[in-house]
């Protein structure tokens, strides 16, 4: 029996490791936001100075509200745009250049489309802002969440559909009723995922944004912060960033689980 | 109303949307990739392939190998490293495979600029690692290990090695147990089992796994530029300085071009292993 197989020490020893190299540059960062003396040379006294500095940069504020605006509209865009691109795609036959349409910006790379989408706005001598970045942003977004609700519309038992029709629901109320609850851990998890990636997205956010720093986003501060040398706030923000990440993760797996139970109960 | 028009009427938006701003914008880099430099910058219509074939001058042509050469090293230690692991988490328990699979993944969904900044306080000068190995006394001044290339190799398998593992634990999962007993039946012993079956038989998920982390790699901008500390230059950063600071757009929007055409290649040849094996794989299940 393949169940009675079992990993030898050397390969979990290997996997244990794998974790390590995983967790430790994360738990650093953590632990040295921490450090009273900000330097990773020596532990000085815990202290929360530096999540204090963070809170009272006026810089920090604005750009994490930008950041806020910019998930928050891409997401609602490419949440509604992308569950109807994948109820649509679903019903059809196979297309491979709509299929590769869909894949593209998943794999486009970033600096390609942060260029591209330079390059289209100046041409059309498009005033940049926060409103670019999200029009910008919706683009890989709509992608993710047609995708996630895709995987979901497709362990969907159609019959109840049909079911509910010869029921003699109109076709709005199946949708209300049936298809929408079905699918909405899907539609609720590929927003959360657009939204994680929105929020880190650095290089299409930085092209796009225009010149000034009112539409800074959290990235673009992150990443000037890093250029310009190793400072203990980093730590503090990179700590509060990936709590927030790990967060969203641990609530969209949640989402997605409660809709898999659902699937079991209408007989999928 | 008419099925036809309702499908239109969903699929609309959503493709309309990538057309506008993914389709059009690629098309106007693919135009400009042919026209020339503006004296101010700018972009001049004149046809013309004079970028592509700048593209090939030795200083640029370097930088696509140096690009190659770095993505090839991250793809090779990420598969190393991952194979080992998405096969010790498949034979571990059932009920805790997702478990691990989730913790590998984890890391995956946080900030990308923040897992890479993690490196620099790890392999500075003054960093841990350096910090550590002084002070039990294995060297004597701190180890050069970063902005150059081993800091970029290892910042990029840090940053894929989450998808490998995934990659390659779902290849593994679609097994057919039923293929490695009978090779065991037959006599053979677990590591001839683990060459001749196993691993031929996933390596559809290490080839996608590996063009994954090729593809993200070699047109990578973030890490070459906190790890590379300027000192290693590869062909994401190439042309963000075609566009902004050299504002030479036609030459970077023509590099772009040429990495996508990279890109594509890559793509293609992984879709076509992968049903050639899917065949081989079909014909073993029967």
């Amino acid at each position: 029996m393949s169940d009675a197989r079992r990993a030898s020490p050397a390969l979990k020893l290997h996997l244990g490791l794998v974790y390590v190299f995983l967790y430790a540059p994360i738990a650093v960062l953590m632990v040295l936001s921490f450090n009273r003396g900000g330097m990773p040379t020596a532990w000085t006294g815990f202290s929360f100075t530096w999540y204090a500095k963070l809170v009272h940069s006026p810089e920090i504020i604005s750009s994490t509200v930008n950041t806020l605006i910019v998930a928050v509209s891409s997401t609602f865009i490419a949440t509604v745009l992308g569950t109807l691109l994948a109820l649509g795609v679903e019903r059809r036959r196979a297309s491979s250049g709509l299929d590769a349409l869909l894949f593209a910006p998943m794999i486009i790379p970033d600096i390609v489309l942060a260029i591209a989408l330079l390059s289209f706005f100046t041409l059309l001598e498009f005033t940049l802002g926060l409103h670019s970045i999200i029009l910008s942003h919706a683009v890989f977004n709509i992608a993710f969440v047609c995708a996630v609700v895709r995987t979901r519309l497709r362990h969907f038992d159609h019959s109840i559909v049909e079911a509910s029709i010869d029921l003699g629901a109109s076709e709005f109320t199946t949708f209300r009723r049936i298809t929408l609850p079905v699918i909405f851990p899907g539609v609720l998890a590929g927003a959360l995922l657009a939204f994680t990636l929105s929020v880190d997205e650095f290089i299409i956010a930085y092209f796009t944004s225009g010149a000034g720093s009112s539409s800074t986003t959290l990235p673009m501060r992150i990443y000037s912060m890093i250029r310009f040398g190793v400072t203990p706030e980093i730590n503090a923000m990179a700590t509060i960033v990936m709590l927030f990440s790990f967060a969203l993760v641990f609530f969209s797996q949640r989402v997605d689980r409660s809709g898999a139970n659902k699937g079991a109960l209408t007989g999928e | 109303m008419n099925r036809k028009l309702q499908d239109l009427l969903l699929i609309l938006p959503g493709v309309g949307w990538l057309t506008v701003f993914m389709v059009i914008p690629c098309a106007i880099v693919f135009f400009y990739a042919f026209q020339e430099r503006g004296i101010y910058g700018g972009v001049d219509y004149v046809y013309n392939l004079e970028n592509f074939s700048r593209a090939f001058e030795p200083v640029y042509f370097a930088i696509f190998l140096i690009s190659a050469k770095i993505a090839g090293l991250a793809t090779l230690f990420s598969v190393l490293i991952a194979y080992p692991a998405a096969y010790a988490i498949s034979l571990s328990p059932r009920d805790r495979q997702m478990r691990y699979l989730f913790l590998v993944m984890l890391p995956f969904w946080s900030n990308y600029l923040i897992r890479t900044y993690a490196w620099i306080v790890l392999l500075n000068r003054e960093g841990i690692i350096n910090n550590s190995l002084e002070s039990i006394g294995l060297i004597d001044e701190p180890l050069p290990i970063l902005y150059n290339q081993f800091a970029v190799v290892t910042g990029l398998v840090y940053n894929y090695l989450p998808f490998v593992i995934l990659a390659i634990y779902s290849s593994i999962q679609r097994l057919n147990p039923e293929i490695r007993e009978a090779s065991e039946d037959l006599g053979a012993p677990g590591w001839k089992t683990f060459v001749r079956v196993t691993l031929p038989l996933t390596l559809s998920g290490v080839a996608a796994g590996a063009v994954f982390v090729f593809v993200l790699s070699i047109g990578n901008f973030i890490t070459p530029d906190l790890l590379g500390g300027g000192r290693i230059q590869m062909v994401g950063n190439l042309i963000y300085d075609q566009f902004l600071s050299a504002r030479d757009w036609p030459f970077g929007a023509a590099l772009s071009m040429i990495l996508i055409l990279i890109m594509m290649v890559l793509l293609f040849a992984q879709a076509f292993a992968v049903n050639r094996a899917q065949g081989r794989k079909e014909a073993a299940n029967v």
